[in-house]
């Protein structure tokens, strides 16, 4: 890219192509929602359904198109009609037939089939909406990070230059001085969304600031939060704002190089990645010489090979540097000392997302959403016991209440709300008496949370918060590098004093050596691991402290999950004697005789539950 | 988890060594490519065995304890072959809170291996994996390269059976 | 440098800009306890031991890595600091096979004493899971007992960084970490050079020397055995440590006397066999530098240099010198020479070594060119650690005994021979023989100052008479690997080159007393011994190897001269190419 002028002019012709009005010829835009979430759901042959269709029936003014994550995963595979002057449409859970059947009858003769629409398919959704824009997951939403997700074709540069794309990074390098692009950053507010809330325009500051002969730009892409994947989905939606956000990064910060850190189960991710990052060298939106400003900036792709703490940022480049992935002390910063020992700008995905936006439409009206010390919006990945699972963006603020009745529709099955997870294996849960509270890093922090990377798992009341302290605990140990004492052999301890209480055979005395040992944790390790490792343990121990007593003094599990608290009973006026549970039985501990109440040896019990699954009367109980 | 080494005989061929070889030449002048190289030997063999991991040492000019350190340190590389079918279970947050342990118990109860191993007709191999991004679908469990979500532990013995049945 | 001023408990101290909080307590006179770090060496802040407040940080901070700032206060001793060490080290203990009774280190082991000093009192308080390890005892040198150890690295960091031989480092990850070689391989397979660095720097029981002391008490309970020993050039420096003696302090007379009270029945002197390898090598040099053939010469006394060019650096086999290391020639002339002027069948010489070395054990029993064919020149290698544990085992006061002296006729060893124990000390002395060889008159200055110190690689060119002599020495193999891919590349040129495996040369050897990190980290041990051995050459009567009367009647009696076919029958060897793999 030689000029503004020049991108402009793609700009104006893309945007043609896409919106394509101008000489009447109606262009209909076809996408497919192709994020792994929608491929895994099997959105290629729906692709390829209606692509074949499409040619079929000669359709010469549908363009069908594929795009990343359009947020609501679990309807996947998700299409959608966009036509000039009308509605949306969005049919959900389309398979290759649905999919021939949309094109034949909406595509060529204009009729939507209402069935397969959001509002057909989906209990929850009024019957008339057909849009998923009109549907309460969407309405509260508002797209900054995720705005081209869903909408664009990730894989045309085309159409990202159509919606805007590297304004931005023209605007920096043809009229703002380097400074001057920190100083934007550092007004807007904007905060690393990686987890730890770290204003990003202070670190470019720190790095800028530093005199070196190489600096560096890096991406952490390595997402690794079980049941958070907005990373990804920038990742595969829209890859060519990454690039221009860290662009800008390195024009901002002296860089002229950076490295983009993706965790190895992205495939998807690194393969668009990869096909961006050529078509920007090749149109010199990267490489020598960007917009003609004589700025210089090259992206390498480097891929993680399976280590949650090389998403803490200096195991992260030890990781890059090629080798094992090792935090280092801190001091020095990656600021002062980053990778290859050079000061390094190190961002979360989302957080470069929000970047180009704020160049272009400036640090107030990004400052201008959120509350009063978290600015912008955030994304969320809702998971676990919720009617609406996948990804919303909503700003700084929103309750948690709104996030899972409304946005979420609320919990399967009238089961009543239990707690919310957020941050993943370093945060904490957030209980019913909070669900009112705004959500941002300073509130989730101060009620023992923490935002995050923005994991957002739902629990109801069926889930044992001990067991779910266990799992996080359980994910730590097996992620702990070992390098240093007290994570890798105190998450170790705390771990079996977990299992010892849901195997019943806790003591009051290991409640409080539990909590001695959070602490000691807490303090004394090397890296954020550690540091955050217990927090799901104090945070479930400290708003469900019932639990644990009941586990310990009552050996007894109140949500029945820890199955060495449970035991199976028939309840004899229930039981009509019909014998299924016995037949069932892998380990005979049912007795009785045809029409007689049945009974279970609790001793030979393995606890499979089988035969409660197989009463029909709701005899057995599980206590 | 400790890594298991492989007791099997490695069964290397000169193409897979020619491949090996050009990676490493592109790659021999920046030591930080280690890992990518080692990357691509696993795909090229399908594990890094020591045989594997001495080419690359001795080409990337690193000492083979570091190529066999970060073999160990990271989930991904592994030091025995996969199975013809790997069954990667997800233990990703949303899945274990919808049952995937059953599963996983489960399959390693029909093959009659634990994770990390492969049936001795190299037919299957199972790992235990973190979420896929395909929670909404949970639990769910990858079968090479497809998902199979929503599932029941009675479930699996049939998706298995289909695999069995293919070869 | 700037100086900026820190708190320490409340003292005031002045540090240099860039100092740790470490560093900061000690100028206050404050100990904080380290495990892991080695200054220069092991600076990772993994143990956590050496925590402590910091005002200008949020948690506690690992003060061995924390650099301190203007106007930084640092807390190293409060009731909450106590209890976090204490808490560290009872998680040590959970996953530590706690046998002090029996243990190699006991007493000399820096977590036994951390655990006294915090008074942990419980050592079962965080009972659990234990890993399970083999001992492995392939090596000939040494054992690894990854039950006793505690993964600060000290090792591994050593082996890469002093020695860059690398072939030990962490697997696995987390709970499962541990220290061990690729796959697994014991260590004896795999291309270790037997340098011992790994064991002085290990704060515990984890690694030790093999322990040959009971295969030396059979052979001099045996009448029909004559054992003889042998005392390296170092080991006349390091073993006073053993005994509570400073640094430095040479002990000769009572390591003699402790030697003949253990029941050998002749103690000999190295040095003499050091002199006699200055003999063969300053001609070997003569020879090559008049011929121009296979230069530089490269010493081959330090069988850890041996065994590393052996694996690593092949192609310099030609330019090692073929002269055994001292020990193989006191061997070779005690099997040869001395058995028959004693009229003994060489089969019931048993001959001992004393050494700072652990590789010599692995030279003792390499098969090769011994001077009997079938025997084995050196019989039993012992460390000066397991000769301590001896002369205590044997209630010998070793602090109350009188000085003794060497058995003829190998009991006279030069200076030239003695200060073969510090880094440069081969190079001076041959230099000091070669310029009387060249000139036919002994050198002015004894001191060939330029090769001395501890600095990793020294360069010194000598014009005698005429002859412009270029000599390199390099101590530690990480500098070896430097040296010699500067001579490969064709970037250096010299003449002669002296390499010795262990940083400092063998006063810092892998046999040598093992000092704690806390001595290590504020004293260069390396500089202190080896000022004791020049100490001791500018003490003794003979300071030049030519001028040695032993060494002059042996070549008059036996060899005729340096380099004759005799001499290179018994006195020389062959270096193979090894498969590092
Ligand atoms: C154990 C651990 C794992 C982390 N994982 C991630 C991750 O997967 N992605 C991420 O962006 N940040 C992760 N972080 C946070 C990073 O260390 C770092 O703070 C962040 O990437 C900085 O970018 P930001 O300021 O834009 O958030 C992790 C931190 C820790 C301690
Ligand atoms: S806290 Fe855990 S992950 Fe971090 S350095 Fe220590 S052992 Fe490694
Ligand atoms: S299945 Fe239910 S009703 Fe039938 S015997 Fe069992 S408990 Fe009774
Ligand atoms: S829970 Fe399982 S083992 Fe127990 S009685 Fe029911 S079927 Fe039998
Ligand atoms: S290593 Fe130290 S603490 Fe461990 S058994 Fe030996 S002496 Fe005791
Ligand atoms: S100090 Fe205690 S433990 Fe040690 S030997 Fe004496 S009695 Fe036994
Ligand atoms: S003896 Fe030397 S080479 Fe061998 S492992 Fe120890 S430090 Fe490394
Ligand atoms: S063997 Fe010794 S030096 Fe090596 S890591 Fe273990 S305790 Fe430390
Ligand atoms: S330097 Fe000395 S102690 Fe070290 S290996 Fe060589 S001979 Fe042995
Ligand atoms: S990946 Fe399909 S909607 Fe998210
Ligand atoms: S937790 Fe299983 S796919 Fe996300
Ligand atoms: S962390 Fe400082 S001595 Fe180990």
């Amino acid at each position: 890219m030689k000029s503004l002028d020049e991108l402009n002019i793609i700009r104006d012709r893309a945007k043609i192509k896409m919106k394509s009005k101008k000489d009447n010829t109606e262009l209909i835009r076809v996408v497919v929602g192709m994020a792994t979430c929608g491929i895994a759901a099997g959105a290629k042959p729906v692709l390829d359904a209606l692509n074949d269709e499409v040619s079929k029936l000669g359709l010469g003014n549908v363009a069908v198109k594929q795009t990343g994550c359009i947020g609501i995963c679990q309807y996947e595979p998700i299409v959608e009609v966009i036509e000039q002057g009308k509605e949306k449409v969005t049919y959900v859970k389309v398979n290759a037939e649905k999919a021939r059947e949309i094109a034949s009858k909406h595509l060529k003769d204009g009729n939507v089939v209402s069935k397969y629409t959001v509002g057909g398919t989906i209990d929850s959704v009024d019957d008339g909406i057909c849009s998923v824009d009109d549907t309460a997951f969407y309405t509260k939403q508002k797209r900054v990070a995720l705005r081209n997700c869903g909408i664009i074709d990730p894989e045309s540069i085309d159409e990202y230059i159509a919606v805007d794309g590297f304004a931005a990074l023209g605007k920096c390098l043809t009229s703002l001085e380097p400074d001057e692009v920190v100083d934007i950053v550092k007004a807007s507010g904007l905060r690393g969304r990686g987890g730890g809330g770290f204003p990003a325009g202070l670190k470019w500051g720190f790095t800028a600031a530093n005199k070196a002969d190489k600096k560096y730009v890096v991406c952490n892409a390595d997402e690794g939060d079980p049941g958070a994947f907005m990373d990804r989905s920038v990742l595969e939606g829209d890859p060519y704002c990454l690039i221009e956000a860290m662009t800008i990064c390195g024009y901002a910060t002296g860089a002229d190089e950076g490295y983009i850190y993706v965790r190895a189960e992205y495939p998807v991710a690194v393969a668009r990645l990869e096909k961006a990052i050529a078509e920007c060298n090749e149109k010199n939106l990267l490489g020598k010489n960007i917009f003609g400003s004589g700025f210089e900036f090259n992206l390498h792709i480097r891929l993680g090979a399976g280590a949650f703490v090389c998403g803490e940022e200096t195991a992260l480049m030890t990781s890059i540097e090629g080798n094992r992935g090792e935090p280092r002390p801190r001091p020095p910063f990656p600021s002062v000392k980053g990778l290859f020992g050079k000061p390094t700008t190190e961002n979360n995905v989302e957080t470069f997302a929000n970047i180009p936006q704020i160049i272009l439409k400036g640090a107030e009206w990004f400052s201008g959403m959120g509350t009063e010390k978290s600015k912008g919006t955030k994304v969320f990945a809702l998971g676990g016991k919720i009617m609406n699972t996948g990804l919303v963006e909503i700003p700084m603020g929103v309750t948690l209440r709104e996030t899972v009745e409304e946005i979420g529709g609320g919990i399967p099955n009238g089961k009543k709300f239990k707690a919310a997870q957020t941050g993943g294996p370093s945060g904490g849960c957030i209980p019913a008496e909070y669900l009112d509270i705004p959500m941002d890093y300073d509130n989730l922090l101060q009620i023992g949370a923490m935002m995050g990377s923005g994991g957002l798992i739902v629990m109801d009341e069926d889930n044992c918060m001990v067991d779910i302290a266990k799992f996080f605990l359980e994910f730590t140990v097996d992620e702990s590098c070992g390098k240093c004492t007290p994570c890798r052999i105190g998450t170790k301890r705390l771990y079996e004093i977990l299992e010892k209480i849901t195997n019943g055979d806790g003591t009051l005395e290991d409640l409080d050596k539990m909590e001695e040992i959070c602490h000691y944790i807490k303090e004394n390790s090397l890296c954020g691991l550690g540091q955050s490792a217990p927090n799901p343990v104090l945070s479930t121990y400290k708003h469900f402290k019932d639990e644990y007593i009941a586990h310990v003094v009552e050996k007894r599990c109140p949500s029945g999950v820890c199955k060495n608290l449970l035991s199976y009973e028939i309840i004899a006026d229930k039981c009509r004697g019909c014998t299924a549970c016995a037949r069932v039985c892998p380990v005979d501990a049912i007795s009785g005789s045809p029409k007689n109440v049945h009974k279970i040896d609790k001793a030979k019990c393995i606890k499979c539950g089988a035969c409660m699954t197989r009463c029909k009367f709701d005899a057995i109980i599980k206590k | 988890m400790k890594k298991r080494i492989s007791t099997l005989q490695f069964e290397g061929t000169e193409r897979q060594a020619r491949q090996l070889g050009n990676i490493i030449e592109g790659c021999k002048k920046d030591k930080s490519m280690l890992m990518y190289v080692m990357q691509q030997a696993q795909l090229i063999y399908g594990y890094l065995p020591y045989e594997v991991q001495v080419m690359i040492a001795e080409g990337m000019d690193v000492p083979l304890e570091k190529v066999y350190g970060i073999s160990t340190f990271y989930s991904q590389f592994t030091l025995s072959p996969k199975g013809k079918n790997n069954i990667s279970v997800c233990l990703g947050t949303a899945c274990y809170v919808k049952g995937s342990k059953q599963v996983l118990d489960k399959v390693c109860e029909v093959l009659g291996i634990n994770p990390g191993e492969c049936t001795s007709d190299r037919l299957f191999s199972i790992e235990e994996c973190r979420c896929i991004g395909a929670c909404g679908l949970a639990p769910v469990i990858m079968i090479n390269d497809e998902v199979y979500g929503n599932l029941a532990p009675g479930d699996v013995e049939g998706i298995i059976d289909k695999y069995r049945n293919k070869n | 440098m700037k100086n900026i001023n820190v708190k320490v408990n409340g003292i005031a101290v002045s540090v240099p800009e860039g100092s740790t909080a470490l560093e900061a307590a000690r100028a206050a006179g404050v100990e904080i306890p380290t495990l892991c770090f080695l200054k220069g060496i092991n600076e990772i802040g993994a143990c956590r031991i050496c925590v402590v407040e910091a005002s200008d940080a949020r948690g506690l901070v690992a003060s061995c890595v924390y650099p301190v700032k203007e106007g930084t206060e640092i807390t190293t001793n409060s009731e909450r600091l106590i209890k976090s060490r204490k808490t560290t080290l009872e998680l040590i203990l959970s996953d530590h096979n706690k046998e002090c009774l029996t243990c190699i280190r006991s007493t000399n082991c820096e977590l036994q004493k951390l655990c006294r000093e915090y008074g942990v009192e419980n050592q079962e308080r965080f009972a659990g899971e234990m890993n399970k390890y083999d001992i492995d005892q392939s090596a000939a040198h040494m054992y690894r007992d990854n039950e006793k150890c505690i993964l600060c690295r000290r090792c591994t960091a050593a082996c890469e960084k002093m020695q860059s031989v690398s072939v030990i480092g962490a697997n696995d990850r987390g709970f499962d970490t541990h220290i061990a070689s690729p796959f697994e391989l014991p260590l004896g397979s795999v291309a270790c050079v037997s340098c011992g660095q790994c064991i002085t720097v290990c704060p515990t029981g984890a690694l030790s020397e093999r322990d040959d002391t009971q295969k030396v008490i059979d052979a001099i309970i045996d009448p029909e055995k004559l054992v003889i020993v042998q005392t390296a050039p170092a080991v006349r420096v390091g073993l006073g440590e053993e005994f509570g003696y400073p640094l430095g302090t040479i002990v000769t007379g009572k390591l003699i006397t402790a030697l003949r009270r253990l029941g050998f029945d002749k103690v000999f002197d190295t040095n003499f066999s050091a002199d006699l390898t200055i003999i063969e090598e300053a001609a070997e040099l003569l020879g090559r530098y008049t011929k121009k053939e296979n230069l530089p010469l490269i010493t081959s006394c330090s069988p850890g240099w041996i065994n590393f060019a052996e694996f690593y650096y092949p192609e310099f086999i030609p330019n090692i010198s073929s002269c055994k290391s001292p020990q193989g020639m006191f061997g070779a002339v005690a099997k040869t020479y001395y058995a028959e002027k004693m009229g003994v069948d060489p089969k019931d010489i048993f001959v001992v070594s004393i050494m700072p070395c652990t590789a010599k054990k692995f030279e003792a029993e390499r098969a090769g060119h011994s001077a009997v064919p079938g025997l084995p020149d050196v019989d039993a290698v012992l460390t000066v650690r397991e000769l301590a544990r001896m002369i205590k085992k044997s209630g010998i006061l070793f602090n109350q005994l009188p000085d003794g002296e060497y058995d003829a006729p190998f009991g006279l060893g030069s200076g030239a021979g003695t200060i073969f124990g510090a880094t440069g000390g081969v190079a001076e002395a041959a230099l000091r023989t070669a310029v009387f060889n060249i000139t036919g008159k002994n050198a002015e200055k004894l001191e060939f100052t330029e090769v001395r110190g501890t600095q990793g690689i020294k360069e010194a060119t000598y014009d005698v008479a005429g002859n412009v002599i270029r000599v390199a020495v390099a101590s530690g193999l990480s500098n070896a690997r430097k040296l010699l891919d500067m001579v490969k590349s064709g970037e250096k040129e010299y003449d002669f080159i002296e390499i010795m495996a262990c940083p400092g040369g063998c006063v810092n050897g892998g046999g040598q007393p093992i000092q704690p990190a806390s001595v290590r980290n504020v004293t260069d041990i390396r500089t202190e011994r080896a000022a004791g051995l020049y100490k001791d050459d500018l003490n003794l009567p003979v300071r030049l190897s030519h001028e040695n009367p032993d060494i002059k009647r042996l070549y008059e009696e036996y060899f005729e001269c340096p380099n004759s076919h005799k001499a290179h029958e018994i006195l020389h060897t062959g270096f193979i190419e090894r498969d590092k793999y």
